[in-house]
C-alpha cells in the first residue's frame, strides 16, 4: 500500500463515518429519503455560490449549499403540512425541481461555471493525493481534502457527543422531548443543517448520489445487527471504514470509480447483514417463539 | 411570436420528433405515476430510475454494442430486481420503507457508476453515449425513439383500460381487494412493471432525476383539482404532455437550454400553481374557508351571548355594553371587534352610545343559534344518555355546524321539546 492509497483511504473513511453517523439518525427518524433529497437539492446552491463568489472557495459553497439544504426541508414540510401533499410526493416534487434548477443554471452559465456534471455525480476521490495543502513555510502538509474530511469527522463527532441526549430523545419520543424542554424542531433543523453541510463537504470527493449510499447503507447494516443506539453508531463507523477499504480495492481491481466501488461494497455488507438477519429471525420463529432481540423494536425507546 | 409560429409549423423535422417524443413521454409517465402516487410509492419510481443503471451497463458489457433492445431488457431486469428488493426488505425486516428505498437507490446506482466508469475507462463509453442515462439528451431523440414511446404508450393504455377497476381497487383499498379474491400482489407487480417500463423508455431522453419528476409531479398537481381517478389520470397526462411541449419550446427558442430540466420546471410550476390555487384543496381556498369558519363562529358566539343576556333581563333588544358581554363570555379583543363589525354590516345589531342592541333579524338569528345549542344538548342528554353537565362543550362546537335539515331532524326526533336539560327555554321562531 502506497502513501497515496493511504491518503485516499483515510479521506474516504472520514467521509464514510461522518455520513454514516448522521445517517443513523436519519433512518431512525424515517427520514432517509429527505437525506437523498438534500443531496440533490444542494446543486443550485453550489452553482449560485460559484457564480456569486466567482471561485471554488469552500466557504461560499458551504453557505450556498447549506442554505439550499435547509430550503429543501422547509419546502418539503410546507408542501406536506400546508398544501397537504403526501410526504413522499412532496419530497419528490421538491428535490427534482431544485435539481432541474441546478442543471439549468449550469447550462446557462456553462462558460463561467467550472463545474462539470460528472464531478457532481461521481466525485473524484482518486485525485485526493494531488491536491496538496502547503504550509506557510512551504512544507507539504498532506492532501487538502484529507484534512477537510478529518475536520468534518471531528465536527460530526462533537455534534453527536454534545447533542446526544437531544438527538436521542427527539428521535425516539418527540412528545416526551417537548415535555422535558427539549425542542424537537430545533434538533430537527440542527440535524438537517449538519446533513446539508456534510453533503457539500463530501460532494467533491464522492459525488451527490454516493453520499446517500454512505448515509443509508452502513447505518441500515448496523441497524440490522443491533437494537442499541450506541452500538449501532459504533458499528456504522466500522461498516463505513470497511466499505471504504473494500470499495477502494474493488474499484482499483476493475478500473472504475472509487465512489461507485464504495457504494457497491456498502451494499454487499448490507446484503450479508440482511441474510444473517433473516436466518436469525427465522430461527427465532421456529424455536418455540423465543423472544428474539432482532425482531423487537428499538430498546432505546424504553430508556428514553 | 415568430418563433412560436416557426415552432408549431414543424418545418424542422427534428422539432416535430422531439415535440412528439416529450409529449408522449410526459403523458405515459404521468399516467403510471398517478397509481404510484395513490399507492404512496412515488419515491419507488425514483429508486427504480436510478437502479436501472447497472442493468444498462451490464447489458452493454455483455452485448458489446449499443443495441437498444438488449439495453432495455437489461434495464427492465435490474429495475425489477430493485423493486423486489425494496418490497422484500421493507416487508421482512425492521428496516422501514424509506430506508429500503434509499438503500436500493444509492447502492444500485453506485454499482452502476462503478460499471459505467469501467466502460468509459476502457474507451468504449463515448461512442456508446451511455452518459445519456444520467442527464438525458432530449434533443437527440430519433424517429425510432418516438415510435418506441408510441408503442409503450399504447401498451400502457391497453393494460390500464383492461384492468382499470382492479388497479383502482388495489390503489385505494388493497385489503378489501384481497378480501374479494383479487390477486393483489400480482396486480401490484403488474402495475409496478408498467412504471418500470415507462422509466426505462423515458430515461434516455430526460435522465435519471428528471424521470422521477415526470412520474411524481404531474400526479401531485392533478390531485389538487379532483378526487376522481379517471379525471386525475387525464389531467396529469395533460400536465405531463403540456410540460413536454413547453420544455421543447423553451429549448428551441434558447438553444443553450436543456430540454429535460425545462420540462421539469414547467411541471413544477403547474404543481405549485395547483397546490396554491386549486379550488377546495388549494392552500388559498383552504385559508379562505378557515377565515369564513372563524368569522361564523365569532359572530354566532356574540349573538348567543347577547341573546342570553336578554333572556336574563326578560326582554330582547335592550342595549348591551361591552363590559357586560365580556363578563358573560370572555372574547379576545381582536376577534370581538371583528365580530361586531361583521354583525353591524349584516344589520343584526345596531350601535348605540353605550353599546349594541340586537335588531329584529338579529334576534331571529341569535335565537337560531341558541336553539341549535339547546336542541343538541337535549339530543346528547336524551338519546346518547350523557349527563347534563357533560354536554355543554360539545354543543358549543356543534351549534355552528348544524344545517337546517339536521335541525328539522332533531326537532322531529325529540318531539319539539320545550326546555333543554338545564331547564332553559328552547326558542322557536315559528
Amino acid at each position: 500500500m502506497s502513501l497515496n492509497d493511504l491518503y485516499i483511504l483515510v479521506t474516504g473513511s472520514a467521509i464514510a463515518i461522518s455520513c454514516g453517523l448522521l445517517g443513523s439518525f436519519l433512518i431512525l427518524r424515517k427520514m432517509a429519503m429527505i437525506g437523498d433529497a438534500i443531496s440533490h437539492a444542494v446543486l443550485p446552491g453550489i452553482v449560485l455560490a460559484f457564480l456569486i463568489s466567482g471561485s471554488r472557495d469552500n466557504i461560499p459553497m458551504l453557505i450556498g449549499a447549506a442554505g439550499f439544504g435547509l430550503l429543501t426541508t422547509v419546502l418539503i414540510e410546507l408542501f406536506h403540512k400546508k398544501a397537504r401533499l403526501q410526504e413522499d410526493a412532496s419530497i419528490g416534487v421538491t428535490f427534482t425541481w431544485l435539481f432541474a434548477l441546478g442543471v439549468i443554471l449550469i447550462s446557462v452559465f456553462s462558460g463561467q461555471v467550472d463545474l462539470d456534471q460528472d464531478c457532481v455525480l461521481y466525485g473524484e476521490i482518486a485525485y485526493v493525493p494531488l491536491d496538496l495543502l502547503i504550509g506557510p513555510d512551504g512544507s507539504i502538509w498532506g492532501p487538502r481534502p484529507m484534512w477537510i474530511g478529518i475536520g468534518l469527522l471531528l465536527m460530526v463527532v462533537i455534534f453527536i457527543i454534545i447533542g446526544y441526549r437531544g438527538l436521542l430523545v427527539s428521535t425516539f419520543n418527540p412528545a416526551y422531548a417537548v415535555s422535558i424542554g427539549i425542542s424537537a424542531s430545533v434538533w430537527h433543523y440542527l440535524l438537517m443543517g449538519m446533513v446539508s453541510f456534510t453533503t457539500v463537504v463530501s460532494f467533491e470527493s464522492v459525488g451527490a448520489i454516493l453520499v446517500v449510499a454512505l448515509m443509508i447503507a452502513p447505518p441500515a447494516t448496523a441497524y440490522l445487527w443491533t437494537g442499541r443506539l450506541r452500538r449501532m453508531l459504533l458499528l456504522t463507523a466500522i461498516f463505513g471504514v470497511l466499505s471504504t477499504i473494500f470499495g477502494y480495492y474493488l474499484a482499483v481491481w476493475i478500473n472504475g470509480s472509487v465512489a461507485g466501488g464504495m457504494a457497491t461494497a456498502s451494499g454487499v455488507f448490507f446484503g450479508i447483514a440482511y441474510v444473517r438477519y433473516r436466518i436469525l429471525s427465522n430461527r427465532a420463529i421456529y424455536s418455540n417463539g423465543k423472544h428474539n432481540e432482532h425482531a423487537i423494536s428499538h430498546p432505546e425507546m424504553d430508556k428514553a | 411570436m415568430d418563433t412560436l409560429f416557426e415552432f408549431f409549423s414543424f418545418n424542422d423535422p427534428n422539432v416535430l420528433i422531439v415535440t412528439l417524443g416529450t409529449f408522449f413521454l410526459g403523458a405515459i409517465s404521468a399516467t403510471t405515476g398517478c397509481f404510484a402516487f395513490l399507492r404512496k410509492r412515488s419515491l419507488v419510481g425514483d429508486a427504480v430510475a436510478h437502479a436501472i443503471l447497472p442493468g444498462i451497463a451490464l447489458a452493454f458489457m455483455i452485448g458489446q454494442e449499443k443495441n437498444p433492445i438488449i439495453l432495455i431488457i437489461g434495464a427492465l431486469i435490474s429495475g425489477w430486481i430493485a423493486l423486489l428488493s425494496i418490497d422484500h426488505i421493507s416487508k421482512n425486516s425492521k428496516i422501514k420503507s424509506d430506508t429500503a428505498i434509499g438503500l436500493v437507490l444509492s447502492v444500485f446506482f453506485g454499482f452502476g457508476i462503478l460499471l459505467l466508469t469501467r466502460i468509459q475507462h476502457s474507451g468504449a463509453g463515448n461512442q456508446a453515449g451511455l452518459d445519456k442515462f444520467l442527464f438525458g439528451k432530449a434533443a437527440s431523440m430519433s424517429v425510432q425513439d418516438v415510435q418506441t414511446f408510441a408503442i409503450v404508450g399504447l401498451i400502457t393504455l391497453i393494460i390500464l383500460s383492461s384492468f382499470y377497476k382492479e388497479f383502482k381497487l388495489i390503489s385505494f383499498n388493497p385489503d378489501y381487494a384481497s378480501s374479494v379474491g383479487l390477486p393483489v400482489r400480482t396486480l401490484e407487480f403488474f402495475l409496478s412493471s408498467l412504471t418500470v417500463l415507462a422509466i426505462t423508455t423515458g430515461i434516455q431522453s430526460v435522465g435519471v432525476v428528471l424521470m422521477a419528476a415526470l412520474l411524481i409531479t404531474p400526479a401531485a398537481a392533478a390531485r389538487s383539482w379532483t378526487h376522481r381517478l379517471g379525471s386525475m389520470i387525464l389531467l396529469s397526462a395533460l400536465f405531463g404532455a403540456f410540460a413536454g411541449l413547453t420544455g421543447t419550446y423553451i429549448s428551441y427558442t434558447a438553444p443553450r437550454m436543456p430540454t429535460g430540466p425545462w420540462v421539469v420546471m414547467a411541471l413544477s410550476f403547474f404543481a405549485l400553481f395547483s397546490l396554491v390555487f386549486a379550488p377546495k384543496r388549494g392552500v388559498l381556498s383552504r385559508i379562505r374557508q378557515q377565515r369564513k369558519n372563524r368569522e361564523k363562529i365569532i359572530t354566532e358566539n356574540i349573538l348567543k351571548a347577547m341573546y342570553q343576556i336578554g333572556e336574563r333581563h326578560g326582554a330582547q333588544g335592550d342595549v348591551v355594553t361591552e363590559e357586560v358581554l365580556q363578563e358573560k363570555r370572555s372574547f379576545l379583543k381582536r376577534e370581538f371587534s371583528l365580530g361586531v363589525r361583521l354583525l353591524r354590516k349584516r344589520l343584526w345589531i345596531i350601535e348605540s352610545p353605550e353599546g349594541w342592541k340586537l335588531t329584529t333579524s338579529g334576534v331571529t338569528e341569535a335565537s337560531r343559534v341558541v336553539r341549535l345549542h339547546r336542541l343538541w344538548e337535549m339530543y346528547l342528554n336524551q338519546k346518547m344518555n350523557l349527563q347534563a353537565d357533560h354536554i355543554h362543550p360539545n354543543a358549543e362546537t356543534i351549534e355552528h355546524i348544524i344545517t337546517p335539515e339536521i335541525e328539522r331532524e332533531l326537532i322531529r326526533e325529540l318531539d319539539r321539546p320545550e326546555r333543554d336539560p338545564h331547564d332553559r327555554e328552547i326558542p322557536y321562531t315559528s
